[in-house]
């Protein structure tokens, strides 16, 4: 029942989104933008900036994606919604959403990335783990960063203000465990690190769902 | 008046009392007794802040959500204190104000932290929605500087001791004189800090009632 409530939302705005396509279109113009411009600076870029650049292009498309989230929910339609369901199936489902953006997002971005500046890593499995772990973390922390900012007068603003400070340690986790994945580092090195992130995400995730309820209620 | 106390006993006897003689350091080791007590006392006066956040949310008293603002303006003082004598300190040891340090660079986050939560506050307009909101904002901020301040920097190397798996100093490097030092040094420098919330709130308060008798 109740999940099937937040399935249900899911659905709900992947179907708005795929008629739509105003977000997924956006943000892929701005990865494919943002990945040229790195490009005709750096033409060839060494693995260790790489990985930076890469970090840098899915930080701002997730700032970008996500300051979406909560834009249809205000005003009458957020009424509705809150008599309908609740807090948690809401921030649950937003966070599933967002979170499957970031996995495509991500896929593009290697895409292009390797296309214009070559592919450095060696295992395929490794860097698409990495970079789905890193995306649903971000997909979290910045869902909950737009459910604050959409409270607040200059939400555009406060988005990046609110959000990148709080993101940092994971990005700093994720472009460490990159460069360790670079490497070739055996399995039982790198693994840690997973955990770590993974651990990073369940705290964010945990965070969001006690907390939302306090920012939903109006 | 104990903080005063303290606070006298640290400086006079933190400044003249015995220290151990140390390469590079020599006199330069008494900053222990100021910087890191900042730190101490930043800490200690985020986590009050948080659980300020977390009781309004839970009981909606506005007194709550003003001591969570107040503990953490301090607290920024305080992180900024303690930013500023660790770079004093560090020009003359490390040779660098700044140098590339998995701890300076995790304060320097912790602070744009709480200075968001500043600014988050002032878009707000409405009271209740601005204190929900940030105090909200406020326990992600604190769960966020926790891996910042107290795991990332050990799991990387660091000029700061505490490097790689050992937390704090060992008896290597605090002998007995220093303890006899630091740790008043740490009550104090927080007491005068809770102390100075405490004003803080006392004046929002006397302002608020005042306000309230005018109209």
């Amino acid at each position: 029942m109740w999940l099937s409530t937040v399935w249900f939302l899911v659905r709900k705005d992947l179907l708005l989104e795929w008629r739509e396509k105003n977000a997924i279109s956006a943000i892929a113009m701005y990865v494919l933008c943002t990945c040229f411009v790195v490009y005709q600076v750096f033409v060839s870029v060494e693995p260790k900036a790489w990985i930076a650049l890469y970090w840098i292009v899915a930080l701002f498309a997730a700032i970008n994606a996500a300051a979406r989230a909560f834009v249809q929910e205000q005003g009458h339609t957020k009424l509705y919604y809150y008599q309908l369901v609740g807090p948690q199936v809401m921030i649950l489902s937003k966070v599933l959403f967002n979170s499957a953006l970031m996995l495509l997002l991500s896929l593009l971005t290697t895409a292009v990335f390797a296309l214009l500046l070559g592919f450095p890593h060696q295992g395929l499995g490794m860097w698409f783990t990495i970079s789905a772990l890193g995306g649903l973390g971000l997909g979290i922390s910045f869902t909950m960063i737009a459910a604050i900012a959409s409270k607040a007068t200059n939400s555009g603003v406060l988005m990046a203000i609110l959000g990148l400070p709080v993101v940092i340690p994971q990005l700093l986790v994720l472009v460490q465990v990159s460069s360790k994945a670079l490497l070739v580092l055996p399995f039982s090195v790198i693994y840690k690190d997973l955990i770590g992130l993974l651990a990073i995400d369940a705290v964010a995730l945990a965070v969001a769902l006690v907390f939302f309820p306090f920012i939903w209620r109006d | 008046m104990a903080a005063a106390l303290l606070l006298v006993y640290t400086v006079v006897v933190g400044l003249m009392g015995p220290i151990p003689q140390r390469e590079i350091l020599y006199e330069t080791i008494r900053n222990l007794y100021f910087h890191v007590p900042m730190w101490f006392a930043m800490i200690f006066l985020f986590i009050a802040s948080m659980v300020h956040a977390v009781r309004y949310l839970y009981t909606s008293k506005p007194e709550f959500d003003t001591w969570s603002v107040e503990f953490a303006n301090i607290g920024l003082l305080f992180g900024f204190l303690g930013i500023t004598t660790g770079m004093i300190w560090a020009q003359f040891t490390w040779g660098a104000w700044w140098s590339f340090d998995p701890k300076q660079n995790g304060a320097a986050i912790t602070l744009l932290l709480y200075l968001a939560y500043m600014v988050l506050r002032n878009s707000i307009g409405d009271p209740k929605t601005k204190g929900r909101v940030s105090a909200v904002y406020n326990v992600f901020a604190f769960f966020a500087m926790v891996p910042l301040i107290f795991i990332l920097p050990r799991l990387t190397e660091s000029l700061h001791p505490g490097a790689e798996g050992n937390p704090g100093f060992n008896s290597y490097d605090l002998d007995g004189d220093m303890r006899r030092v630091f740790y008043p040094a740490v009550l104090g420098w927080a007491m005068l800090a809770v102390w100075m919330v405490q004003l803080r709130v006392r004046l929002k308060m006397v302002k608020e009632h005042l306000y309230e008798n005018s109209i």
